[in-house]
């Protein structure tokens, strides 16, 4: 309640003490600009972060629990094979189900390479078995064993040798978007804290007259540090609401598209924005106490 | 109330203030005169904390300069009304607000509003209230730089070279309202150069006049 009060004391103000830094123009603009722009970049930053996050969530669950065979047999043995492999996996722990793709799934999965009329019939086209695993998991080197004795022409591929360097790759990403939401942090706080402290040198005699009538430098900061933590509220919540129509008006998400199309926020994800003009002032709050307390001990 | 032992002051290499020992005593009344350059401005600032002594020590209301915080400067600030030769002022603000401006930074309000036109009456400012300090004349500006000064009723006054930017009648008119604070009982130390203005005094109050020759303070003369 202290900390609620505390803030709340903070953003009513004193309308008297609000007057007492006189308004200067550039560094005002400069710093309302400044928020605008890095919480414009903030929320790109935090929807970059935040989809390639689902997407290695996506390829790292989903990719993870399933597994494919491919049947590679001469005609006459095709159909044996396929049976031999389905009852192999019927019997192997940890595969939650099993199922041979159909003729049409198999088509469809060639067709964006080969186009719709291909003749499957007269090809020499491999049998794909789709393994679902149960949340235990299956031995992949026994299925192999197994599979190598009883089906020759089967060979279990588990993603993982196509998975990992995608995930991986996903998850730095997530990485480097989590790297330049603190760099566009850092770099508010010191374009804030140059407009600060440029604000006190401006007023040097402003300084110089309330401390000859007996202002604390707590006041003098106080008046400084309100001013700025409230222009970069405002200027971040502008940016903010930019960066967040930006998102939400970038085309829907299509299976064509891929991750591009995938990086808008979803569901609950746009509350996160809500955060960055908080964290914004909060930032501007630090840098410019900070600002003020430094200069101010410098100005005996 | 002020009080300086032994105090010495210069800038740079150079010696300004030599073994300075002097007080204040509450009621009391001072001219502080030398020639220019001689350090008036600088045994002001002494007097209120601005500047710390190099040697010696400065005393203010019983404590000692050198060991005092920043807030405890603040507060031994508003107990001492500053006038400035050069009257600094926050020029965005109005004279009104200005002369409240003591007020505001320390948190406390008149008891009554009425309080602050007997004040523009006192120094004749009722018409420029609402004036911006650069919209004031030189007299205006001194006359509301007093008014700023007591505001907060403090316990001594401090006025330097108070009437340095004004013509003869301004300066009579100003030394007036400083006698009349000095009536009510608040310590007074101007400094000037101004010999005339010290003689006018001699009928209106008993004030000591101290002189800042060869970097030391020394009483000049008798009583006035």
């Amino acid at each position: 309640m202290t900390l609620l009060s505390n803030i709340l004391r903070f953003l009513s103000g004193d309308a008297q003490a609000d007057r007492v830094v006189p308004p200067t123009g550039f560094t005002a603009r400069l710093t309302v600009f400044a928020s605008a722009a890095m919480a414009f970049l903030a929320v790109f930053a935090l929807a970059f972060s935040l989809a390639t996050g689902r997407l290695a969530d996506r390829w790292g669950d989903a990719l993870a629990k399933s597994a494919t065979i491919r049947i590679s047999a001469p005609a006459d043995q095709m159909d044996a094979q396929l049976l031999a492999v389905t009852e192999i996996l019927a019997t192997t722990p940890g595969v939650k189900e099993a199922r041979p793709l159909g003729e049409d799934e198999q088509r469809a999965l060639l067709e964006p390479w080969f186009g719709p009329d291909l003749p499957l019939d007269r090809l020499p086209i491999p049998r794909l078995v789709e393994v679902i695993e149960d949340d235990e998991g299956f031995d992949a080197a026994g299925l192999r064993a197994r599979l190598a004795g009883e089906a020759p022409g089967a060979i279990l591929d588990d993603h993982a040798r196509w998975r990992e360097p995608l995930v991986k790759a996903a998850t730095r990403l997530r990485s480097l978007g989590l790297v330049a939401i603190v760099l566009i942090t850092a770099l508010a706080g010191v374009v804030i804290t140059l407009a600060a402290s440029a604000a006190l040198s401006a007023n040097e005699q402003v300084i110089r007259v309330l401390r000859l009538i007996g202002a604390r430098d707590s006041y003098i900061a106080h008046a400084f540090v309100r001013r700025y933590t409230l222009r970069a509220l405002a200027g971040a919540a502008v940016g903010t609401v930019m960066g967040a129509l930006a998102l939400f008006l970038l085309p829907s998400a299509g299976a064509e598209g891929g991750f591009l199309t995938g990086l808008g926020l979803q569901g609950w994800q746009w509350l996160w924005p809500l955060v960055i003009p908080l964290f914004a002032a909060l930032v501007a709050f630090l840098a410019t106490r900070q600002a003020a307390l430094t200069t101010l001990q410098e100005k005996r | 109330m002020i009080e300086l032992e032994q105090v010495a002051y210069g800038y740079g290499t150079g010696t300004l203030l030599s073994d300075v020992t002097m007080s204040l005593a509450q009621g009391s009344f001072h001219f502080l005169t030398g020639p220019s350059g001689a350090g008036k401005t600088t045994l002001m600032k002494l007097c209120y904390g601005e500047l710390v002594a190099e040697q010696g020590s400065v005393a203010l209301f019983g404590q000692n300069v050198r060991e005092m915080q920043r807030d405890d400067v603040a507060e031994v600030r508003r107990r001492i009304g500053v006038v400035h030769q050069d009257c600094q002022f926050l020029d965005h603000l109005s004279l009104a607000e200005n002369i409240m401006l003591p007020l505001t930074v320390s948190g406390r309000a008149l008891h009554d509003p009425s309080e602050l036109q007997e004040l523009l009456a006192w120094v004749g400012l009722q018409q420029q209230a609402n004036a911006k300090p650069p919209e004031l004349s030189g007299g205006e500006r001194q006359r509301a730089a007093l008014a700023r000064a007591v505001i907060m009723s403090p316990d001594v006054i401090l006025a330097d070279e108070p009437t340095g930017n004004v013509d003869w009648d301004m300066s009579v008119r100003l030394l007036q309202l400083l006698v009349e604070l000095n009536r009510m009982g608040k310590t007074v130390m101007i400094a000037t150069h101004d010999m005339n203005l010290i003689r006018s005094a001699k009928s209106q109050v008993q004030a000591r006049v101290l002189r800042i020759s060869n970097h030391q303070v020394t009483a000049a003369g008798a009583n006035l």
